[in-house]
Order: structure tokens, then C-alpha cells, then sequence
């Protein structure tokens, strides 16, 4: 009976309930959107550094981890790869060479990673060969040894298509070696570190160069059927190679996990700062309330209702005023995460910045249904909380005071 | 049997400023099935004495007991539940929720009581049959004349089946037709229920229909005639 009463009382002024109720509507759509684009963009940086850079799963020589010196090798590895290709939930896997070393043109000099790769191997395992916008991925057979190198780099070192870069690295006999190559190809992610950084070249290129053999690499990596599988596989590799290192992309780049836990928290705390606002509009309406029904609530007193149920009935009022509130407003985003979850915004107008950090300019938004559970939580804590001063000067009320007709 | 014994009763307002002595040494009782008014110019003591009956203010002196129980005893919560269960107010406005229907307001008190749903249901019919508002039954306050709201709230309060019914100033805001039936119903119910009525008013007709009339002049009670 008090339910049904406090939820008629929210209609009484309709319009005062109204700006609530669009209040708390757009307060926590908005939240909930910034959150869900937030995810988006730490899942997507997540799944691009995981399909052009690391993968799922990487094995090892274990000194390779701690010195990325090429002499730390992985042998068998052509085995090895058949081997792992044979488990369950992975999907490809490719085996490379890789050293840093000092890429120069002419004129300028950058050091980088270099990656000796298989092409048709690396293609299956690494999104590089469909971020291809000058030349080709190794495709063209040519005279000179070919590199693939990104954008940025090209410009950095004034090393357009064609244009030779050499290649100075420490082979495995530690004297200093180097090679000439010819630019076949420049890349361009969406990760412009990344495209500085990075060059490939044909495996058996750089074995020549550095010593390493056919049946050699530093580096397997591996496609698993989705990135949540990739620990428990990485888990089961490493038992079965235990003189290998074998980590999943959590080990590897442990950075995207603390980014995740991090964009999770700061969803949180946004809701909780846009709902410490809303407080207090949510105060001010309800001591309106309070006010205006001065001596219906003495009435109420009166005859007989005491303080538990006069509370009761204020924090109801107050509580479903806020959820029907949180009730369209969630409504309303999990409408917008549904569309743009499917189709994604495009933010190619500031695409630059976001790329220069790594963000992809396509954003598919999302929030879990966990966060839309702890926002409900969390508005119904707001509402008690917004219920107990006005409730408290609603108890104040002297009922013999409130009754006397002026 | 008395339902209300009252002591030397005194009501000090301000007593830290200027003290206005409202309630200035008041023993009375009530017995049950009266029909009384209290009457007297404004400002002699009225509402003041009734609040303090109705357990709605504090005496500064002097006791009341309600069917044995003394009002002094009991701390604000046990007043308030006090206050549910023996006393039923009838006041000059602000008696039912907007909110309601008739229905749910006459109910109102009976389910703050605890009392079950057939129970209600039965003793609202009865009631609004009593009152011959049946047909209003789902129509809210607003939808009434001002003299069908105060026939509402004289079957809210007596509903809840109180030791007394306490109105204070009931007509005050109603036209005289309104004012007669109204009497007529509290006083029909009086017989009927044998339920005691204490009402205050400035109306001569009014007056005319109490069976006990005390009349107050600066917080004494200066006349008390039972008439036949
Ligand atoms: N809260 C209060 N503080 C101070 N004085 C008060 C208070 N309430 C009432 N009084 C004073 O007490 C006296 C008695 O008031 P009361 O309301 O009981 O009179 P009344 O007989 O009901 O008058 P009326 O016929 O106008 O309703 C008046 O002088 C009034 O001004
Ligand atoms: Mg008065």
C-alpha cells in the first residue's frame, strides 16, 4: 500500500518528475556511452596490437626474453611448427628470425626491430600484409633483397618505393653485419609507433646475414581460436615444450590487461561522479516535496503513521523516481551500444591523433551486462542516499504544528 | 465509563519569552458516547486542548488518561501507535491523500493497523453505505465536494474503530447545507456505533446539535451544560 502510494505521489507533479527522470535519463546515458566507447577503443587497440604484433601465443628461447640478442634460438623449429599445429584451438602459426638493428638511408639513420619473416607463413598469423598501401607484401619476385617497411619510417628516413636502405645488425658471431635491401612495400596500421619501429624482411634474408639456419628462428607466434583461449593453450604449449618459453598476449603485453581493468574502473567512477551530481538534484526535488506536503504529512503522522513508514514511503518515492529514470536511460543505452556496437562510429575526422596513439579510427562501443547491473546498484544507492535528508526534515515535523489550519 | 480523565491541564506557549498561557487549568471528563463541542472565542485554548487529547502536543502540566492510560507515559513512538490504534482525528482540511481513491483512503488507517485486506474491504462497504458515498468509491478526493471529503474522513477515522473521534473545527470550510449533513452523519453515527464525538466550532447551529457543550474562554473552561 505504501508502494502504491509513493509511486502515485511521483505524478502528483509531473512536470517537477519529468526533469528528474530526463535528469538521471541523460546523466547515465551518457555515462554508460562514454564507458562503452572507452571499451571499444582498449578492445580494439587490444585486438590490433594482438593481430599485427604479438598474437595469441609466443614461444621462445627463454634468454631471448630477458636479451633480445638473435643467437638465443629456437631449433627444429620447421618440427616444432607441426607440432603445434596439431594441438587444439590453434588456428596458424608462423616462425621468424628477429634482431633489432639501424635502418639507413643516405641521408638518416632509425634503429628498429627486424623481422625475418615466411610471407605466405606470416600472412596467416599477422594483419601486416592487408595494411599494405605502396608496393606489395614480397609478392613480386625481385634482383636485390626486398623490404616491407611502414610510413612512417619512410618518411623518417626519405626512403620511398625502390629507394635502398641498409641493414646494420650484430650476427651471431657478435661482429656487426650489414645488408642492403630495396623497399617493396610500406605499411601503414593505425599504430604510427608501431610503423617506425618495425620492418620485415624474407627469413632467409636475414639468416644469411646473421648466421642463423634454415631450421632456426627466435620467435614462434601463434593464432588461437579466440583471445580468450590463448592462456589456457599457452598453459598446455608449455608443458609440452618445457625448454621453450611459451607466453600468451596476457604475459606478453601484460600493459593491455592493467588498460582494461583500468578503463573498467574509470567507468565506474564516471557513473559514480554523474550520479554524486544528480544527488543533489535529486535532494533539492525531494525537500521541494517535503515542503509542499507539510500538512499532509502531519496528517499522515497524525492518525498514526509512524517514523519507519513515513521513511519508507519518502526513500520509495525517491527510489522509483530514480529508477524510472535509470529504466530509460539504460533503455536508451543498450539501444545505442546494440546500433553502434554493430555498426561502429567512424572517427575519421580525429583519426590522426587517435592513430598516433594507437586507437583505431572505427569504434565499436560496449559495455557488460555486469556494468549495467552495477549502474542499477549503484542508482538505487544514489536514491537512498538522496532520501535520507529530506526524510529526516520530513520527521521533524512537529504534527500538531503541521495540522493547524491557517 | 469515562474515556478521557484530564488533571489540572496547562499549555504554556513561549514559556521563554513572553509565556501565552493557551491551556490555563483544565479538569474535565468524557464518558463514553458523548456527543460533545467545545466551544469558545478564537484564540481561547481550542485547538490546544484538543491537540493535547488527541496526543498531538505535550501539557506543560497536568495529566490525561485514556481509558486508563496516561498520554505522559508514553515516548513519541509509542504515541504515535498510541494515536492509530484509540484516537480518530477529523481535521478542517488536509485529511485524505490526493492520491487515493475514497476507497483506499477510508482503508487507509484500518491497513496501517494491520488489519487483512477481507477485513478492510468489508468495514470500506460498510462505511461508504453508512456515509452514501458508494458510488464514489474509486473516485479520488478531488472529484468531491467539499462536504463529501469530511463525510470521507469521518468514515476513515471512524473505520478504524478509535476509543473517540476528535474534529476539530469539521465545518469550518463548508457551506451551511454541507455543515448540517455532516453533523447529521456524526451524529447518526453516534447513536448508531455509539461512537463518542468531540468537536470544536464557532457555529451556532453547530452547537445547537451537541448533547454536551463546554465552552472556553482563555484556556479555562468557563461553562459545561449537558443538555437533555
Ligand atoms: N505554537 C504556538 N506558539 C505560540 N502560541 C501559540 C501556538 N499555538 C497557539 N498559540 C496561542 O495559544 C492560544 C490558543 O490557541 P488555539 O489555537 O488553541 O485557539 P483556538 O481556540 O483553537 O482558536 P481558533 O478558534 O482561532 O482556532 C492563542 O493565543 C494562540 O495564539
Ligand atoms: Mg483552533
Amino acid at each position: 500500500m505504501l508502494a502504491r502510494l509513493s509511486w502515485r505521489n511521483i505524478w502528483r507533479n509531473k512536470t517537477r518528475s519529468l526533469v528528474v527522470i530526463f535528469a538521471i535519463a541523460v546523466g547515465l546515458t551518457g555515462g554508460i556511452f562514454i564507458t562503452g566507447m572507452m571499451n571499444g577503443m582498449t578492445a580494439q587497440q587490444a585486438n590490433n596490437m594482438i593481430n599485427r604484433e604479438i598474437s595469441d601465443i609466443q614461444i621462445h628461447h627463454p634468454d631471448f626474453l630477458e636479451n633480445s640478442n638473435p643467437k638465443f634460438l629456437i631449433n627444429d623449429v620447421t618440427e616444432t611448427l607441426l607440432k603445434i599445429k596439431s594441438e587444439p584451438l590453434i588456428t596458424e602459426a608462423s616462425y621468424r628470425s628477429k634482431s633489432t638493428a639501424m635502418a639507413s638511408t643516405a641521408t638518416k639513420g632509425a634503429g628498429v626491430t627486424i623481422f625475418g619473416i615466411i610471407p605466405l607463413m606470416e600472412k596467416k598469423v599477422s594483419s601486416i600484409s592487408n595494411k599494405i598501401v605502396q608496393g606489395d607484401y614480397f609478392e613480386t619476385e625481385t634482383k636485390s633483397q626486398a623490404i616491407v617497411i611502414g610510413e612512417k619510417l619512410a618518411h623518417k628516413l626519405n626512403a620511398e618505393m625502390g629507394k635502398k636502405i641498409v641493414v646494420t645488425a650484430q650476427a651471431l658471431n657478435g661482429e656487426m653485419s650489414w645488408s642492403l635491401f630495396r623497399v617493396v612495400g610500406i605499411f601503414k596500421t593505425n599504430d604510427t609507433r608501431f610503423d617506425e619501429m618495425n620492418v620485415f624482411v624474407k627469413k632467409e634474408d636475414l639468416d644469411k646475414s646473421l648466421g642463423i639456419g634454415a631450421d632456426q628462428a627466435n620467435e614462434i607466434a601463434i593464432r588461437t581460436l579466440s583471445q580468450e583461449d590463448a592462456a589456457a593453450v599457452a598453459e598446455s604449449l608449455q608443458s609440452k615444450f618445457s625448454e621453450l618459453s611459451v607466453q600468451s598476449w596476457r604475459e606478453i603485453k601484460p600493459s593491455l590487461i592493467v588498460m582494461m581493468t583500468m578503463m573498467d574502473q574509470f567507468g565506474y567512477w564516471l557513473m559514480i561522479i554523474i550520479l554524486f551530481a544528480l544527488v543533489f538534484g535529486i535532494i533539492n526535488t525531494m525537500l521541494m516535496v517535503i515542503m509542499e506536503r507539510k500538512k499532509e504529512l502531519g496528517m499522515l503522522m497524525s492518525v498514526g503513521m509512524n517514523k519507519p513508514r513515513v521513511f519508507w514511503m519518502i526513500m520509495m518515492e525517491t527510489t522509483m523516481l530514480s529508477l524510472v529514470g535509470a529504466a530509460i536511460g539504460l533503455m536508451i543505452s543498450i539501444g545505442l551500444m546494440e546500433l553502434f556496437g554493430f555498426t561502429g562510429i567512424n572517427f575519421a575526422s580525429w583519426a590522426d591523433g587517435l592513430e598516433a596513439m594507437g586507437y583505431s579510427s572505427f569504434v565499436y562501443p560496449y559495455v557488460t551486462s555486469e556494468f549495467y547491473v552495477i549502474v542499477t546498484i549503484l542508482v538505487i544507492i544514489t536514491a537512498i542516499i538522496a532520501s535520507i535528508w529530506p526524510t529526516r526534515k520530513a520527521l521533524k515535523l512537529n504534527p500538531a504544528e503541521a495540522v493547524r489550519a491557517e | 465509563m469515562n474515556v478521557i480523565e484530564i488533571k489540572n491541564l496547562h499549555k504554556t506557549y513561549n514559556e521563554t519569552q513572553v509565556p501565552v498561557k493557551a491551556v490555563n487549568g483544565i479538569d474535565l471528563q468524557i464518558e463514553q458516547g458523548e456527543f460533545t463541542a467545545i466551544v469558545g472565542p478564537s484564540g481561547c485554548g481550542k485547538t490546544t486542548l484538543m491537540n493535547m487529547i488527541g496526543g498531538l502536543d505535550q501539557p506543560t502540566e497536568g495529566t490525561i488518561s485514556i481509558d486508563g492510560n496516561l498520554l505522559n507515559q508514553f515516548k513519541s513512538t509509542g504515541l504515535i501507535d498510541f494515536r492509530l490504534h484509540n484516537i480518530g482525528f477529523v481535521f478542517q482540511a488536509y485529511n485524505l491523500l490526493p492520491v487515493l481513491t475514497v476507497k483506499e483512503n477510508v482503508e487507509f488507517i484500518m491497513q496501517l493497523q494491520g488489519k487483512s485486506r477481507k477485513e478492510c474491504e468489508k468495514r470500506v462497504d460498510e462505511m461508504l453505505e453508512s456515509i452514501g458515498l458508494k458510488d464514489k468509491k474509486h473516485q479520488r478526493p478531488n472529484q468531491l465536494s467539499g462536504g463529501q471529503q469530511q463525510r470521507v474522513a469521518v468514515a476513515r477515522a471512524l473505520a478504524s474503530k478509535p476509543k473517540f473521534i476528535l474534529a476539530d473545527e469539521p465545518t469550518a470550510n463548508l457551506d451551511s447545507k454541507s455543515t448540517s449533513d455532516l453533523l447529521d452523519l456524526m451524529e447518526r453515527l453516534n447513536l448508531e456505533e455509539n461512537m463518542t464525538f468531540i468537536f470544536s466550532t464557532h457555529d451556532e447551529r453547530v452547537m445547537k446539535k451537541a448533547r454536551r457543550l463546554i465552552t472556553l474562554e482563555d484556556g479555562k473552561i468557563v461553562k459545561d451544560v449537558t443538555v437533555k
